[in-house]
């Protein structure tokens, strides 16, 4: 099965994860690239997403799969003609003809921005250093049971904690995407948990890149 | 956060940017509701395409925000915005509205508010916000004559550019706001409500209604005569969010034959005006290849009705199966033809089946004009039944002319015969028959027969309501009903004249708006400003109006005319049916309004 990597910047990353599908599923119609669809009671044009995104959050490393029905149309052309179809903020950056086996998707690396309106706090850096080098940070989880407490530590592989201007802190971390799952967004909760008074007015998460678990980047 | 974001953020696929350098008009055009019920909406799509094709003009949408993003802009003084631009509603030249329903004032209210624009059209100076409506409720406008500035009234394809040009060269011109309204006045179909003085008797009804400045003592709607040669989008915004109608849109014709006594569109939208198979065919490929849907509709007042359905549908099933593409044919007739589509479409399997036989008896079918018999909706149950389907839905009013109990009893027994056809024709009884039946509470309309009708009170409303559960027996039947208070508001609304009008301000200075959805709908906030207001909705509900008095919509002329709607009236009393205008004309007057072509009932 083909896979196409794409990004999903600007106001399009307001659009949800079911949405997005919908939004290919029509691009594809449009690139007159007509997909394959499930069997069954009310069939539906074929598309995956690996790793569903949370609404909000940027992202230069998406992954799609799909299946074109009896169309004989050269990968480029593929790229392109989604890209005239698609919406502002999605752009196919690369198609595959075969991709990698989705369980063997085990790492990701991510931003997380924090923006402080009245300037970073004295010593904000060293704390969320110190933060990350803990061996227990406990953060409470929504799963589908209720409210589970998580510990976030053996899920984060290395943590780079950095300033930017006067405002601005970027934590870029290699965490885990998959068994376990690391929410970025899960980073901002621990910092708000445990050093509330680096609580950042703004923050804002990107996926920049997905690797397997010996952090060769995966496709 | 705020619920569902990317309804407010636009960016979709056909969306209309413009430079701001070649705009010269600024139009923010707002829906009230949510974007979901906006973007569905297709007399917005026409017009957001016209006014886009128009040169140095840029139409913008804007639509009604959801409570939460309401908060988070009352919060943080974000004024609205449209959709293209993000630009605030507050510095476009102008601000129109599409009205469909009477509960969504409270959102024009509030969503001026939002925008920081004054509601009333006297505290609104220049030629800056000039605040403009259209669409149905805009067959009666006086509820908001005090808000709006002019109302736009029928079909928006040609008055529109009309306005527009003139707006253009009054800006480039710097006319003053009055300049500009008395020129706007004199466009055929354009209602401004400042211009005409409404006098009351002392019992309250209308004493007289004077014409200023000139303008005409009617207005006269404004139609589309040739449909084919009409604009039709057919390169569609497609949103990246779902919304109600989720889907690709065709609009077979305009009209209505059947004259439903209590319907307005059915009278409103007359005359009948045809479109060729050839150009809808032509304009369904491309709005299905310009869109990406995967499922289209054929839209009118009553789709059956369209001469060349057949033809229609015979060439566009083999398109939609080539292409994955579900055809969906809503509001068909139990004829037999649509029997057969129906089939052929298997849209029964997943809609079931839906019938709105209106009242329960033939006698009270036939005063209301619903030509729908209990033979056709039994034979149509019949076939379905043995064809394994196990649903039925039906849809009543309740309060309707002349009504007694025993039509109110006539319902559970067209519903028991229902059951009893189930039980001989059904092939698979394992899973039991669902019948579902709703009751809705009539609400008395403009330009419709039952104009001057009475509603009756919601108590009364109630009684029946109570009567007819107790008469349904079997387990399988599921009922409910409408509550009483919105429509009985509605009532209020749709025959209002211009006091009601302080009642919609307060009433959203209270906190109302979003009425039209259950969890926001407050009756208590309504009583309370028509209380503050002096109005007593009784006055405009259960009071009934006078045939011989003056109506607040008087002025408005929709083409029907007031002696036919009289003579309908009688003949509704008098128990008697009026068969189709396909069957002979009428006389409703409504081809008047056509040059070119004739009524192609």
């Amino acid at each position: 099965m083909p896979r196409l990597l794409f990004e999903k910047k600007g106001e399009s990353i307001w659009i949800s994860h079911l949405d997005i599908m919908r939004v290919f599923q029509r691009a594809f119609k449009r690139a007159g690239l007509p997909l394959t669809h499930t069997q069954g009671f009310n069939p539906r044009p074929s598309v995956s997403i690996a790793l569903p995104l949370s609404v909000g959050v940027a992202s230069c490393c998406e992954l799609l799969d799909f299946e074109l029905d009896g169309c004989d149309v050269s990968l480029e052309e593929i790229r392109s003609r989604l890209n005239t179809a698609l919406v502002a903020g999605i752009c196919v950056l690369d198609v595959y003809e075969q991709g990698r086996k989705i369980r063997d998707l085990s790492l990701l690396r991510c931003s997380v921005v924090l923006e402080y309106d009245n300037g970073i706090p004295v010593g904000g850096l060293e704390k969320l250093s110190n933060l990350f080098a803990q061996e227990e940070v406990v953060v409470p989880k929504k799963t589908k049971n209720g409210i589970q407490e998580q510990n976030i530590i053996p899920m984060i592989r290395n943590v780079d904690i950095m300033a930017e201007g006067e405002n601005t802190v970027v934590v870029n971390a290699l965490i885990c995407c998959q068994n376990p799952t690391l929410n970025p967004a899960q980073l901002v909760a621990a910092i708000g948990q445990y050093l509330p008074e680096m609580t950042p007015d703004f923050s804002k998460c990107t996926r920049l890149e997905i690797y397997d678990n010996r952090e060769e980047i995966f496709r | 956060m705020v619920q569902k974001p990317a309804r407010y953020t636009g960016g979709e696929f056909n969306e209309i940017k413009k430079n701001l350098d070649d705009v010269r008009v600024r139009v923010a055009f707002c829906f009230p509701d949510t974007y979901e019920i906006g973007m569905s909406n297709v007399g917005m799509r026409i017009l957001y395409g016209i006014m886009n094709n128009m040169d140095g003009v840029w139409c913008e949408r804007v639509f009604a925000p959801w409570a939460d993003m309401e908060n988070a802009m009352r919060e943080n003084n974000l004024p609205l915005w449209a959709l293209e631009s993000q630009d605030p509603v507050k510095d476009f030249d102008m601000i129109a509205f599409t009205i469909g329903y009477e509960m969504c004032y409270t959102n024009i209210l509030n969503m001026l508010r939002l925008s920081g624009v004054p509601l009333r059209a006297a505290d609104r100076k220049g030629l800056k916000s000039i605040v403009f409506a259209g669409g149905v409720c805009a067959y009666n406008p006086e509820p908001l004559a005090d808000f709006v500035d002019f109302f736009s009234l029928g079909e928006g394809e040609d008055i529109t550019v009309e306005i527009l040009s003139l707006y253009d060269r009054a800006k480039a011109e710097q006319w003053s706001k009055e300049s500009f309204l008395l020129e706007v006045s004199r466009i055929p179909g354009v209602y401004v409500p400042s211009f005409y003085k409404h006098e009351y008797n002392e019992d309250g009804t209308l004493q007289s209604i004077t014409a200023l400045n000139g303008a005409p003592e009617k207005v006269t709607k404004r139609i589309v005569e040739n449909l084919d040669e009409a604009y039709y989008p057919t390169k569609m915004i497609v949103p990246s969010t779902e919304i109600v109608h989720d889907r690709a849109n065709l609009e077979v014709f305009r009209g209505c034959i059947r004259g439903c006594r209590f319907c307005q569109a059915g009278f409103s939208c007359r005359p009948v005006r045809r479109k060729s198979a050839k150009v809808l065919y032509r304009q369904a490929v491309e709005s299905l290849e310009n869109s990406g849907h995967n499922e289209i509709t054929l839209s009118s007042l009553s789709t059956s009705d369209y001469r060349e359905l057949k033809e229609l549908t015979d060439e566009m099933i083999p398109y939609c199966v080539d292409h994955k593409v579900n055809l969906s044919v809503p509001s068909l007739r139990a004829d037999n033809f649509s029997r057969e589509l129906m089939m052929k479409l298997q849209t029964l399997r997943k809609s079931g089946l839906t019938f709105a036989p209106e009242a329960g008896t033939q006698r009270l079918r036939d005063v209301i004009n619903k030509n729908l018999t209990e033979e056709e909706i039994l034979t149509t149950c019949a076939n379905a039944f043995s064809g394994g389907w196990n649903n039925v839905k039906l849809y009543f009013m309740l309060g309707l002319p002349t009504e007694t109990d025993e039509d109110v009893l006539g319902i559970a027994e067209l519903v028991y015969k229902i059951i009893t056809t189930w039980k001989e024709c059904a092939t698979n009884k394992k899973r039991g028959l669902r019948v579902h039946v709703a009751t809705a509470f009539f609400v008395p309309k403009p330009h419709t027969p039952f104009q001057w009708e009475k509603q009756i009170t919601p108590e009364e409303y109630l009684r029946r309501c109570k009567l007819l559960k107790e008469h349904f027996y079997s387990k399988s039947i599921e009922y409910n009903y409408h509550e009483p208070d919105l429509s009985r508001l509605e009532a209020v609304f749709a025959r209002g004249d211009r006091r009601v009008g302080a009642v919609i301000e307060e009433a959203t200075l209270r906190g109302a708006r979003l009425d039209g959805w259950d969890e926001f709908f407050s009756y208590k906030t309504w009583l309370e400003a028509f209380d503050a207001c002096g109005v007593d909705p009784n006055f405009y509900t259960v009071r009934g109006m006078e045939e011989d008095g003056i109506l607040p919509w008087d002025t408005i002329d929709v083409g029907v005319t007031k002696d036919f709607l009289r003579s309908e009236r009688k003949t509704a009393y008098e128990g008697k049916i009026t068969p189709d205008c396909r069957a002979g004309c009428s006389g409703c007057g409504a081809n008047c309004l056509l040059k070119e072509v004739t009524c192609d009932a």
